[in-house]
């Protein structure tokens, strides 16, 4: 049976994820844990998260996960969400400046207080917003401008311009998704953006990266 | 409210619940019984809903325990955000409900008491998942300068705190989003107080949602154009068949407020 592992870091609510990956894989098995062994057997990968980078580092470290997550997003179909979309950068300018895993090259800014004063923002950026894809990926198939839901204060910037998958407008234009080889990343949160949200998590489920990550054929 | 982003202004049904069932209070007395929130829940996702918010009334443990189980179900069927308010005192009472899959918790009456508890959830989850909720009374006469307090106890017990000045504070101590709810208007089905939303709205960065006195999907637009609200929230022009959110949706459209686009379900 196919395997998705929801990594467990005690960064937010993994219960929806869980239930949204559920509901799009039936015949997968969805396990939400923080084991190096059990994520290592997981055919794909999610790593989710809500809150501030630092404590998303120190939690990481706390339940020696770093190895993992970088090891894994090398092997495995792997998706960041949110937080963990940030993470997979090198330095995220929050709290005064935090370094991340490194495992895409890039970095993370917060909305500039200004832009927010000039355009009347609100920041967070809280609510639903339109993606652009920027490429063809199947992460995106099925998918028109599809409205997402977003809630963040930070975004990603990639050193690669390839690197983007898709954009959104709040003021700036920002880099919304990503992907490099096996690993995608999205900003916005695809397990509570309703139909177009479980489409992108479902094209996730069904994605076959060309490099040599597994997906999907281990026989558990 | 500005033109110049691509964000949709949001439409906000309120679920109030009281031991596990949907009930909504007129001015929060004479409650009616409205229905099963994971059924409720389920008709505002396939309507199209931007977000679901929760009101937890339960006065006992009992209660709130129900609570958590009804936040379970509704998460795992329906995948939509969802703010659960009501009864939440200590950070512990805020992890409970997010980990049962609430995206935002709102605090209410415990941010009176202890202001501290705001700044400690938001360090703790991230300001992203804390509302405070906001329940302001005009208190100035006819005459004066516009003036609003902060009620706690539904609206029963005045603290003395000026209502703008105290959304500026909830904003610095690290809420994410204020759910602001004009006591006067509250179940009257006359409108939101504009002038309050419009004064909290200018007043602080985050996202303000409008609440308290919708009756009409005139009223819905006035929160946003004239209120400046980031969202409305509404709950018996939802509940009893009056309005769908489509017809919210498309009020918003015909004037003019940048509004997500729902495929139908």
């Amino acid at each position: 049976m196919n395997r998705i592992a929801v990594i467990d870091y005690g960064m937010g609510n993994l219960h929806s994820m869980a239930k949204a990956l559920e509901k799009v894989a039936p015949r997968s098995r969805v396990v939400v844990t923080a084991d190096a062994d059990e994520l290592a057997r997981a055919d794909r990968i999610v790593f989710p998260g809500v809150g501030a980078m630092a404590a998303c580092m120190s939690e990481l470290q706390r339940l020696d996960l770093v190895e993992t997550v970088r090891r894994l997003s090398r092997e495995r179909p792997f998706l960041g969400v949110c937080l963990g979309m940030q993470a997979l950068f090198g330095h995220s300018e929050e709290s005064g400046g935090q370094a991340g895993l490194g495992i895409l090259p890039g970095r993370v800014r917060g909305f500039s207080p200004e832009l927010a004063e000039t355009h009347g923002l609100k920041i967070p950026h809280m609510g639903w917003n339109r993606a652009r894809a920027r490429q063809d990926h199947p992460l995106w198939s099925g998918l028109d401008a599809p409205w997402f839901y977003f809630v963040h204060s930070f975004y990603c910037q990639p050193d690669r311009d390839e690197d983007v998958l898709a954009e959104c407008d709040y003021g700036q234009a920002f880099c919304c998704a990503v992907a490099h080889e096996n690993v995608v990343a999205v900003q916005f949160h695809p397990e509570k953006s309703q139909a177009a949200g479980l489409r992108l998590l479902s094209n996730f489920v069904e994605w076959r990266p060309e490099t040599g990550a597994r997906g999907g054929s281990r026989v558990a | 409210m500005t033109q110049s982003d691509g964000l949709a202004r949001r439409i906000i049904p309120c679920l109030d619940v009281d031991r596990g069932r949907v009930v909504k209070g007129v001015r929060f007395e004479n409650i009616r019984d409205a229905g099963d929130p994971v059924e409720i829940a389920r008709r505002y996702d396939s309507e199209g809903a931007d977000e679901i918010t929760f009101l937890d009334i339960s006065a006992s443990h009992e209660g709130r325990d129900t609570m958590v189980d009804v936040v379970e179900q509704v998460a795992g069927q329906v995948f939509m955000p969802l703010t659960v308010g009501g009864g939440i005192r200590e950070a512990d009472d805020v992890r409970r409900m997010l980990r049962a899959g609430a995206d935002k918790v709102a605090i209410n009456t415990a941010a009176v008491h202890r202001p501290e508890l705001v700044a400690e959830a938001a360090e703790r989850f991230g300001s992203q998942c804390i509302v405070v909720a906001v329940d302001a009374k005009q208190v100035s006469q006819a005459e004066e300068p516009l003036r609003w307090e902060i009620f706690t106890h539904g609206g029963r017990r005045p603290t003395g705190l000026d209502a703008v000045e105290w959304a500026q504070r909830m904003a610095e101590l690290g809420a994410g989003e204020l759910l602001l709810t004009s006591m006067d208007r509250d179940g009257t089905r006359s409108g939101f107080d504009l002038a309050l939303t419009r004064a909290v709205s200018d007043a602080v960065t985050i996202p303000v949602i409008a609440s308290g006195g919708v009756g009409s999907l005139d009223h819905l637009v006035d929160g946003f154009i004239h209120g400046g609200a980031d969202a409305v929230l509404a709950a018996s022009i939802f509940h009893f068949g009056e309005y769908r959110i489509g017809e919210a949706r498309e009020a918003l459209v015909r004037a003019g407020i940048p509004s997500r686009e729902v495929e139908a379900a």
